[in-house]
């Protein structure tokens, strides 16, 4: 199957922005990147005014199969993430069963090489069950196709057992993805500690909750000499440990997640359950910490931390709504009205975040628009506004951080694999 | 609604002759003030009550007790109060039980005021008698009420407003017919 | 409608409320409360119309007083008793709520452990929602007799001096007290423990202090907190005697404050942990006032919300149909 995609805008963020460029597919690769190509192909898609990107990879998606298929599937998880532009997701192992032991690990691949509609790489946990006691079989997960480990939802306590998991990961070559929450401190909070959560009388979480333990994980990464890989980064505090730790030569990595770069805690007020997060939505100075580690290069990836949920455990009192947003069909848009239009980022910046470097961490070849890479493409409309309602979800869950409002940037077409796996109308 | 003032109806002098006829119309239909009191519906009803109570003291020599009555938890329409932004409140300070009661209001136009007040007024005792006062009749009825005592009648059409203007509320003391202007 | 009109068909919380909105409650208490004072305490003006109690909380008081004041205004009041705990596992509070409008019930006084749960019914109920008490958030009706008290002693709120001590972490009333009292121009001391100060509470103009005898001098009144013991399991709290030690107003404390000090208490007292028993049954005390005044408040309440909410309906029923907002 030959594609060609003709007169775009190709975004690289290695090779940076390249005008009226055209793109030969080929099979399941990118054969060709060059100026008026002129091969015969199968099909030709028009790109002339738009934004020619690679396939997003989005290291933290909560697909919820095995266990709340009511929530989301691998099957509408995959078609959702294709329809936001992306085409690689790392699935997080807080399923039911977790992503444990070997047969858990096959029950999902299973799933995955008969349902997904984009590439899922497999996550395993870090403990069995979850529990944070007994470490899972590393190296057993890893021949059998996991890139990395998390506990996502939960951080380990035990600094023994993190400490052991860091150098087991490390003999492995694993990613260990840090999750970091001493619950200890965020006391069965539900928002912030602060001003807000005072106002509206609710249990607040404490920011030491998180960088204390991201102090901790990056120590104990440091001890094993082991990749370490701070999930949701949220408060100035987290974002400076990480900068220092990179300084000091520590092979970190951090990400954060769109709802972090572009609101704060003053949008609770009002007892929107659609912001319920853990870790929660910040102060002003927080989201400007954000964007500053997003520019100097202090955190290495925007990841959506997609967290579905059904009506019945979002429209409820807050202290009882399940915390998350889903957020894999909206990311991109949110990273052009936040980033990208507001000169924090650049186009090829926008890519190095949301593609290349989830690739290069992951070790993937993906990332890039060039000869050689996988053919996963996105083309973008980077001008056209849209509305977000509940009604444009393809995913199962409609708990958006966004409802409401009016976004820039709508995907248009995604390659996956090859193939035109969405277009739009 | 922009309104348009359609006819002067009565200027300060009028107004206190007509108030002062009033006076000795209630005197001599009650042979004067025993057992009488008097109650105002707010607000203008009110202030036409303490002006016949005093203008009967300068007749008869006793001023009989003055009353005022807030109607607005007596309405029938809920909605029409959002008209009205605030409760003031009810004052009858004495008993008004066996009393002859001279109620009194500016306007009297579709009655429902009217009954409204008397609802209030027996939830405070059962007087000897309730008469009605009022300083225009403007028609329009619908409830059988009927006053004892008018200054005025006007006759006017649906889409026209009776506006009664006093010192103590407007500045100043006249009546008109006001038009509504589309 | 004109200016300076109740237009809200909810009495959710004193914050959102402009200073206008706080003084028109106040004087359409004071209309009430001549109507309380009459032979029939009764006026026709809520005849026909259904007040349910939905109290997912337990409590006498409030719900006896709302029962009072609805049917003082000729309503038809049904009380609804809830354990959350039984709730939690069956219906949710929204579908609840939904259901109780399907009876065609006019207003719902709703008091809940969970912040913020009389604002989400609200806002998916077309029918009032008045909050008696949602988690720590807050509790207008207990505020506004609050300042109904002081205003009928102090004739003012302007420039008074009050102090507020207890677990104001926690405390509903603290908060809504704080919004009333700081919009109509008071200037307000909270005083606890500093593990019981919320952070930023400084923020709302208050100021703060954890020394008892400072937040009484010079005070013209006082609110004293229950030390709340049914709703927090996990905070820890000083030992009750501690607590009185420390911060229990007492008769020798008070010879070190103003003289007519207004002592106010939101009620139920717990005897010898807050408050000292010659204090709350002492010449100086109002505690029992305010349990009067809270009829008249929430008769205010019940009125406007409802005569609103009748103006909101006629309003929306004659307008070509298209997408109605519930508030």
């Amino acid at each position: 199957m030959k594609i060609l995609i003709k007169n775009g805008r190709v975004v690289d963020a290695v090779t940076g922005i390249l005008d009226a460029m055209d793109v030969l597919i080929e099979g399941e690769s990118i054969s060709k990147v060059s100026k008026d190509i002129k091969d015969q192909v199968d099909t030709v898609i028009d790109a002339s005014g738009k934004l020619v990107l690679p396939g997003l990879i989005d290291m933290h998606v909560h697909l919820r199969e095995p266990g709340r298929e009511d929530k989301e599937t691998v099957a509408s998880g995959t078609k959702a993430a294709l329809k936001g532009g992306v085409t690689s997701v790392l699935a997080m192992p807080n399923t039911t069963p977790a992503i444990d032991t070997p047969d858990h690990l096959r029950l999902l691949a299973g799933i995955v090489q008969k349902t997904a509609l984009a590439k899922v790489c497999i996550c395993g946990s870090i403990t069995i069950g979850r529990l944070g006691k007994e470490l899972v079989d590393i190296a057993a997960l890893k021949s059998l196709g996991a890139v990395a480990i998390t506990d996502d939802g939960d951080s380990v306590d035990d600094e023994g057992v993190m400490s052991e998991a860091f150098k087991k990961a490390k003999d492995a070559d694993v990613l260990v993805i840090c999750h970091c929450e001493d619950k200890k401190l965020s006391a069965a909070g539900v928002i912030n500690l602060g001003f807000v959560s005072t106002q509206l009388g609710l249990r607040g979480i404490s920011r030491e909750s998180e960088y204390k333990r991201v102090e901790r994980d990056l120590r104990l990464a440091k001890e094993a000499g082991a990749r370490a890989h701070i999930a949701h980064v949220s408060c100035k505090e987290s974002v400076e440990l990480v900068r220092q730790a990179k300084k000091s030569g520590l092979a970190v990595t951090a990400e954060t997640a769109p709802h972090y770069f572009s609101l704060d805690e003053d949008a609770l007020m009002g007892y929107d359950t659609n912001l319920k997060i853990n870790p929660p939505l910040r102060r002003p100075e927080d989201v400007l910490a954000i964007k500053d580690g997003l520019k100097d290069k202090t955190i290495d990836c925007i990841a959506s931390d997609h967290a579905p949920h059904t009506e019945n455990e979002k429209e409820i009192e807050f202290d009882r709504a399940a915390f998350g947003v889903v957020g894999i069909e909206t990311e991109l848009s949110v990273a052009i009205t936040e980033l990208v239009d507001k000169g924090i980022l650049d186009w090829p910046g926008l890519v190095e975040k949301m593609s290349l470097n989830p690739a290069r961490i992951l070790g993937l070849n993906k990332g890039r628009i060039a000869a050689g890479s996988d053919a996963d493409i996105v083309i973008v409309d980077p001008q056209k506004e849209w509305v977000v309602t509940k009604d444009n979800f393809v995913s199962k869950s409609k708990n958006s951080a966004f409802l409401g409002r009016t976004l820039k940037g709508v995907v248009e077409y995604t390659v996956c694999a090859g193939k035109i796996a969405y277009s739009i109308g | 609604m922009p309104m348009k003032e359609k006819a002067r109806i009565m200027d300060k002098n009028g107004l206190m002759r007509t108030l002062t006829r009033m006076a000795h119309e209630i005197l001599e239909k009650n042979k004067g003030t025993k057992d009488l009191v008097i109650v105002g519906i707010r607000t203008r009803g009110a202030h036409l009550a303490f002006r016949l109570a005093e203008l009967m003291e300068k007749i008869d020599g006793h001023k009989p007790p003055v009353g005022v009555l807030d109607i607005t938890l007596y309405r029938d329409d809920l909605s029409s109060i959002a008209q009205q932004p605030v409760v003031h409140k009810t004052e009858i300070d004495f008993d008004i039980q066996d009393k002859k009661v001279i109620l009194v209001d500016d306007v009297l136009y579709t009655g429902r005021t009217v009954r409204a007040a008397l609802d209030e007024l027996i939830d405070f005792g059962r007087p000897l008698f309730i008469q009605l006062a009022v300083l225009v009749d403007r028609g329009h009825r619908e409830l059988p009420i009927r006053a004892d005592y008018v200054g005025k009648n006007i006759p006017t059409s649906p889409k026209e407003t009776v506006q009664v203007r006093l010192e103590e509320s407007e500045g100043s003391d006249e009546v008109a017919v006001m038009e509504n202007h589309e | 409608m004109k200016k300076g009109g109740w237009v809200r068909k909810d009495l959710l919380g004193l914050q959102e409320l402009s200073k206008e909105e706080i003084e028109l409650l106040l004087a359409t208490a004071d209309s009430f409360k001549e109507v309380i004072s009459r032979e029939i305490k009764k006026v026709p003006t809520l005849r026909g119309k259904t007040v349910v109690n939905l109290f997912y909380e337990p409590s006498t008081r409030t719900r006896v007083s709302f029962e009072i004041a609805a049917k003082r205004l000729s309503a038809d009041v049904i009380n609804i008793a809830t354990e959350s705990s039984s709730v939690r596992k069956g219906e949710t509070l929204v579908d609840t709520g939904k259901n109780i409008e399907a009876l065609k019930v006019d207003i719902i006084v709703v008091r809940h452990n969970c912040s913020g749960a009389a604002v989400m019914l609200a806002r998916q109920l077309r029918a009032s929602v008045i909050n008696a008490g949602d988690g720590w958030h807050e509790h207008p009706t207990q505020a506004l007799l609050d300042i109904f008290t002081l205003k009928e002693k102090l004739g003012k709120i302007e420039g008074l001096k009050v102090s507020i001590v207890g677990d104001i972490a926690h405390s509903r009333v603290a908060r809504s007290n704080i919004w009333g009292l700081t919009k109509l121009g008071a200037q307000v001391t909270v005083c606890a423990p500093s593990i019981l100060i919320p952070p930023g509470i400084e923020e709302t103009g208050v100021r703060v202090t954890n020394d008892i005898d400072e937040a009484l001098k010079g005070a013209d009144a006082v609110n004293v907190l229950r030390m709340q013991f049914e709703r927090d399991t996990d905070s820890v709290f000083p030992a009750q005697l501690e607590y009185f030690k420390n911060f229990g107003i007492t008769t020798d404390r008070l010879a070190k404050a103003k003289k007519n000090i207004i002592i106010m208490h939101p009620g139920p007292i717990n005897r010898g942990i807050e408050i000292e028993s010659a204090v709350a049954d002492g010449l100086n005390s109002v505690i029992l006032e305010q349990v009067t005044n809270g009829i008249a408040i929430r008769m205010a309440a019940l009125f406007l919300c409802a005569q609103a909410n009748e103006y909101i309906k006629k309003k929306v029923a004659s307008q070509p149909k298209q997408h109605e907002d519930i508030n």
